[in-house]
C-alpha cells in the first residue's frame, strides 16, 4: 500500500506552518522527513495518519493493506506512549483487544512482536522497570503487532541517549531487512535520516516546504556511520540543513 | 600532590586519603558541608501505638488525680465498661448496623453518581458546561442544611438520611473524578486513537485506569464526609445509629457511653481509610 499526500497545508492562528506538501510513500521504502524544530514535520506526520485535519490538501491510501493488517497507519511516538499500568505484553496486546481475534492468535502476535524486538524475557515487566531503549522497543513491538501497512515514526529516538540510539538504529535496519516495512520517519537528526532513509525529504523552516528530496541508493544494511558511500548524500543534506538551522537560530520563536 | 601524612587504615580496600588541612599553595581547605537531606518524612514503626498509649496514660492520670472533674470526662475504665455493656447487651451492634447500612448505601449511591457525572464533565463539552457549574454551586453547601428539606420530601425515615449522605458524597466524588479524567495523559488517548481503539475501549482502558488515583483519593475524602453527615443526620432524628447513641448519652449526662460512641466513630473512620489504602496498594501497584 502506498501513502499519497497532495498539497498539504496547515496554519496555527494565521501563522502558516506547512505549505503545499506533496509526497508519495511507496510500499517498502523508508522516507525520512528531516527539518529544523518548528518546521511542522510532526504536524505533517499527524496529518499523514489522520490524527490532525489538514487545512488544505488531502492524504490518500493507494492499494490494499496486507490482509493481516489491523491498523494500516500505525504510529511510533517520541515519548513511547506506553500505558504505565500494563506490562510489556499488556501494552503490546492493547491495540489487538478490540479486534475479533482468537486468544491464540492474539497471544501469537504478542509473542512474535516481542521476539522481533528481543523483549520476550520482559513480557511481564512494567514500563517503569524498563530503560528508555526497552520502552521504545516495546512501542515498536506494539506497532508491529497490528501489522501496519505504513509505520509513522515521530522522532522515535529523540528521547534516548546516543548509545541506545545507535543500537535501535541497528535494530530498525535489521527489522527492515527482515520485513521490508514501509515507514515515514520524522527526525531532526541528519545522521539518523541518512542511516535509515531510502529517501530524505528536507523541509524548510517555517513555513515548512519541501526543499529537496535526496535519494540514497546504498542498501540500508550496508550503511555504516561515516562510510564514504553516504558521504555525498550527507554533504548535500548538511548544506541544506545548515542554512535553515542558522536562519532559524536568528529568528524569534513564535507563540 | 602532597604525600599522605597518615598511612591508610588497615583493612580498607580503597586508598584512604588523610584529612587535608592545608594545600601546597597554603590556602586553607574546608570540607564541603552537607546541605541535602530532609523533607522526606516516613512513618516510624512504634509511633502510632506510642501516641495512643501516651494519650491514654494522660487521660487516665487526669481522671485519676482529679485534674478534671469526673462530670466532664469519665475514666478510661468506665468508658471500657460502658463499651462492654453496650456490646454484651447487643445494643452496640444494633446502633452500628444501622449506621453502617446508612453509610454504605449513601456512599455507594453518591460515589457512583459522582463518578459518572465527573466522567461526563471530563469527557463531554455539554456536561462540562451544564453539570460543572451545578456541581460547583452544590459543593460548598453544608449538606446537613438540606436534611430538613429531605425530611419534608422523603419522610423522617431512612431515605432522607441516606439521601443526605449520598448528596454529600456526590460533589467531592464528581470533582475528584473530573479532575482525574482531566489529568489523564492526552498522549495516551491519541495513541489509543491512532490504533483505532473505539471510544468505549479508550474510556475503559485508558481514561478509567488513568483517573484511578484521583478516584481513590476522592473515595477517601468522601467517606470521611459521609461519616460526618451520618452522625449529624442520626442526631437529628434516629432511634438507632452511633450518632443517636452519642446524642442520647449526652442528654443523660452518660459521658462514658458518649465517649465510647465517639471512639466507635473514630474506629469506623480509621477502618474505612485503611480499607481504601489496601485497595490503593493493590490497584495502583503499577505506580510503586
Amino acid at each position: 500500500m502506498d501513502l499519497i499526500a497532495t498539497g498539504l497545508g496547515h496554519a496555527y492562528d494565521g501563522l502558516t506552518v506547512l505549505d503545499d506538501i506533496s509526497l508519495t510513500v511507496a510500499s517498502g521504502e523508508i522516507v525520512a522527513l528531516l527539518g529544523p524544530s518548528g518546521c511542522g514535520k510532526s504536524t505533517l506526520l499527524r496529518m499523514l495518519g489522520g490524527l490532525e485535519r489538514p487545512a488544505t490538501g488531502r492524504v490518500e491510501m493507494r492499494g490494499a493493506p496486507p490482509a493481516a493488517s489491523l491498523n494500516p497507519l500505525t504510529y511510533v511516538f517520541q515519548d513511547f506512549a506506553l500505558v504505565p499500568w500494563r506490562t510489556v505484553a499488556g501494552n503490546v496486546a492493547l491495540p489487538l483487544e478490540h479486534h475479533r481475534l482468537g486468544a491464540d492468535e492474539r497471544a501469537r502476535r504478542v509473542a512474535e512482536a516481542l521476539a522481533r524486538v528481543g523483549l520476550s524475557d520482559f513480557a511481564g515487566a512494567y514500563p517503569r522497570q524498563l530503560s528508555g531503549g526497552m520502552k521504545q522497543r516495546t512501542a515498536i513491538a506494539r506497532a508491529f503487532a497490528v501489522e501496519p501497512a505504513v509505520l509513522l515514526m515521530d522522532e522515535p529516538l529523540s528521547a534516548l541517549d546516543a548509545q541506545t540510539r545507535d543500537l535501535l538504529i541497528e535494530d530498525l535496519v535489521r527489522l527492515w531487512t527482515e520485513t521490508r516495512f514501509t515507514a515515514v520517519y520524522v527526525t531532526h537528526n541528519v545522521a539518523e535520516a541518512v542511516r535509515l532513509g531510502h529517501r530524505v525529504v528536507v523541509l524548510s523552516r517555517r513555513p515548512g516546504r519541501i526543499r529537496a528530496i535526496v535519494e540514497i541508493a546504498e542498501p540500508l544494511d550496508r550503511r555504516r556511520e561515516g562510510s564514504p558511500a553516504l558521504g555525498a548524500a550527507r554533504e548535500q543534506i548538511w548544506d541544506l540543513v545548515r542554512g535553515e538551522a542558522a536562519a532559524a537560530d536568528r529568528e524569534m520563536v513564535h507563540g | 600532590m602532597a604525600e599522605p601524612a597518615v598511612p591508610p587504615a588497615e583493612g580498607t580496600t580503597d586508598r584512604a586519603y588523610p584529612p587535608a588541612t592545608a594545600s601546597p599553595s597554603g590556602a586553607p581547605i574546608r570540607p564541603v558541608p552537607f546541605r541535602g537531606g530532609g523533607f522526606a518524612p516516613r512513618s516510624l514503626r512504634f509511633g502510632a501505638p506510642a501516641t495512643f498509649l501516651g494519650l491514654l496514660g494522660l487521660w487516665w492520670a487526669a481522671t485519676q488525680y482529679g485534674w478534671v472533674s469526673p462530670l466532664a470526662l469519665p475514666k478510661p475504665e468506665e468508658v471500657g465498661r460502658a463499651f462492654l455493656d453496650l456490646a454484651t447487651s447487643g445494643l452496640l451492634w444494633q446502633h452500628l448496623a444501622a449506621s453502617l447500612w446508612r453509610l454504605g448505601l449513601g456512599w455507594v449511591i453518591g460515589a457512583a453518581a459522582g463518578t459518572v457525572v465527573g466522567f461526563a464533565i471530563g469527557l463531554s463539552s455539554l456536561a462540562r458546561s451544564t453539570a460543572l457549574p451545578m456541581v460547583s454551586a452544590m459543593f460548598p453547601v453544608p449538606k446537613i442544611a438540606l436534611l430538613p428539606l429531605f425530611i419534608l420530601w422523603l419522610g423522617i425515615g431512612e431515605v432522607s438520611k441516606v439521601a443526605t449522605i449520598a448528596f454529600g458524597v456526590f460533589s467531592p466524588m464528581a470533582i475528584a473524578a473530573f479532575g482525574g479524567v482531566d489529568g489523564v495523559d492526552r498522549n495516551l488517548v491519541r495513541m489509543a486513537q491512532s490504533f483505532g481503539m473505539p471510544t468505549r475501549a479508550i474510556v475503559l482502558k485508558i481514561v478509567l485506569p488513568g483517573a484511578m488515583p484521583a478516584l481513590l483519593s476522592g473515595a477517601r475524602i468522601s467517606a470521611s464526609i459521609g461519616i460526618i453527615l451520618l452522625t449529624a443526620a442520626e442526631m437529628i432524628g434516629a432511634r438507632y445509629g452511633i450518632g443517636a447513641l452519642v446524642l442520647s448519652a449526652g442528654n443523660l449526662m452518660a459521658t462514658d457511653q458518649l465517649v465510647a460512641g465517639v471512639l466507635v466513630l473514630s474506629a469506623m473512620g480509621l477502618t474505612v481509610s485503611k480499607g481504601i489504602a489496601a485497595i490503593e496498594k493493590r490497584v495502583l501497584r503499577w505506580r510503586a
